[in-house]
């Protein structure tokens, strides 16, 4: 069957703070989602929804149709990958991962021994003592080995030191096309992990401001970049997110929902076309919003 | 988005012709195994949607083939098929910015021809 995640007119209210609202989100199995934010936006208030670690202010969150609130067998299928306080957990990392097929019905002891081994985790040392980028991998570990039909890693990343990101990385790619699952990977390293995601969503200010496929999205934004009047007067019926002069050429980065993109017409007026990178973007669409919010 | 890419093509298009290239000097034969989705996505860390677009182009051309389980591979032909679109699109990808430079330069024709014919003798 084929999974799927919905966030219905959800919001998230704590004191008379608004920490989410008017969230609908539609998330499908066999996809990954880039959730990008600035911090403080709301991802880890968005997940922990999901998780159904607290229950959502209004609205509604489903998975397969039925609420996730509460639910045991709905939250059987999700797994919640966070930056856990392990200070207290004298435990090996041994009879860690071996407890884990009791509360973990899809859980896979030997896929689990492979990323020990590639992580290089220490399985008899306590938990408590490893570093953060070993208490890291070893979140990770539960997280791939898990197999739960919904996966999320909230900046699972922390503290892992560059080659093992890769293998993170590496790990995710394969795990969607052998054994595909919903995964959400919220994440302040845009340009290190755009290239996992399938769907990207933004949140800023408690809203899901954007929702679309990594390639549309990819699409829909680009640099054009010439003689400063014909830049101006090309950009004008367009969202410009950012604008750079140097002498007399200027460079304008457009933003249009337009289904047919304008970047054709833009080369014939004989300026150049680049296009933006996620982590561009995303900086981007962020800081407009924000000035807006402030003036 | 890293790798061998420069950012004023779509990354797509960039996909399919380094696996053009591969083909056309022979690293790839027809009938040989092209490298997978994956594969490309591990080594150049760009979105596996930009590298499918790419590689399913290919196949819509048939310069590549699917078989089923097993992955992609260079049909029959393909390079033939490659030398005869690269020659029709080459006046567009390399003559006309070749001549738009010329012309900044105020180099005239007699010049332009000099010069390519000078360093074809050096090359070989």
């Amino acid at each position: 069957m084929q999974e799927h995640v919905e966030f219905h007119d959800v919001s998230l209210k704590i004191g008379r703070d608004t920490i989410l609202e008017d969230i609908n989100l539609t998330l499908e199995g066999g996809k990954t989602y880039g959730l990008l934010g600035r911090n403080g936006a709301g991802k880890t208030s968005l997940l922990s929804l999901l998780a159904a670690f607290r229950p959502a202010s209004t609205g509604a969150i489903r998975l397969n149709g039925e609420k996730i609130f509460e639910n045991p067998s709905a939250m059987q299928q999700i797994c919640f990958s966070y930056d856990k306080d392990y200070s207290e957990e004298t435990e090996k990392v041994k009879s860690l991962l071996k407890n884990l097929e009791f509360y973990r019905s899809h859980f896979d002891h030997e896929y689990a021994d492979r990323l020990v081994e590639r992580f290089n985790l220490p399985l008899n040392k306590a938990v408590s003592k490893l570093s953060t980028g070993m208490q890291s991998a070893f979140n990770v570990t539960i997280g791939l080995a898990s197999r739960c039909p919904v996966t999320i890693f909230d900046e699972s990343y922390l503290g892992m030191d560059a080659p093992t990101r890769d293998i993170f990385y590496q790990e995710i790619l394969r795990e969607q096309s052998e054994h595909p699952r919903i995964f959400i990977l919220s994440t302040h390293l845009v340009s290190e992990m755009d290239h996992l995601f399938d769907d990207v969503i933004m949140i800023q200010n408690g809203r899901a401001v954007l929702h679309d496929d990594y390639e549309t999205l990819m699409t829909k934004a680009f640099y054009v970049t010439g003689d400063g009047d014909a830049v101006e007067r090309f950009s004008k019926p367009y969202r410009v997110l950012d604008r750079q002069q140097l002498g007399g050429t200027t460079s304008a980065l457009i933003y249009t929902d337009a289904v047919d993109t304008p970047q054709k017409e833009a080369h014939e007026q004989g300026l150049d076309v680049h296009h933006v990178t996620l982590q561009d973007l995303f900086i981007h669409l962020t800081k407009e919003v924000t000035q807006d919010a402030n003036s | 988005m890293s790798g061998p890419f420069r950012d004023d093509r779509p990354i797509f298009l960039q996909v399919r012709e380094m696996i053009e290239d591969q083909i056309l000097n022979d690293q790839l034969q027809e009938g040989e195994q092209a490298p997978s989705t994956n594969q490309l996505v591990n080594v150049y860390k760009i979105n596996h949607l930009t590298v499918s677009k790419g590689i399913n182009q290919l196949v819509d051309e048939g310069i590549l083939y699917k078989k089923r389980g097993v992955g992609m591979f260079v049909s029959e032909g393909a390079k033939t098929e490659l030398i005869e679109q690269r020659k029709q699109s080459f006046v567009d990808r390399y003559v006309k910015d070749m001549l738009a430079e010329a012309d900044k330069l105020n180099m005239s024709e007699d010049e332009l021809i000099r010069l390519i014919q000078q360093t074809k003798r050096e090359e070989s």
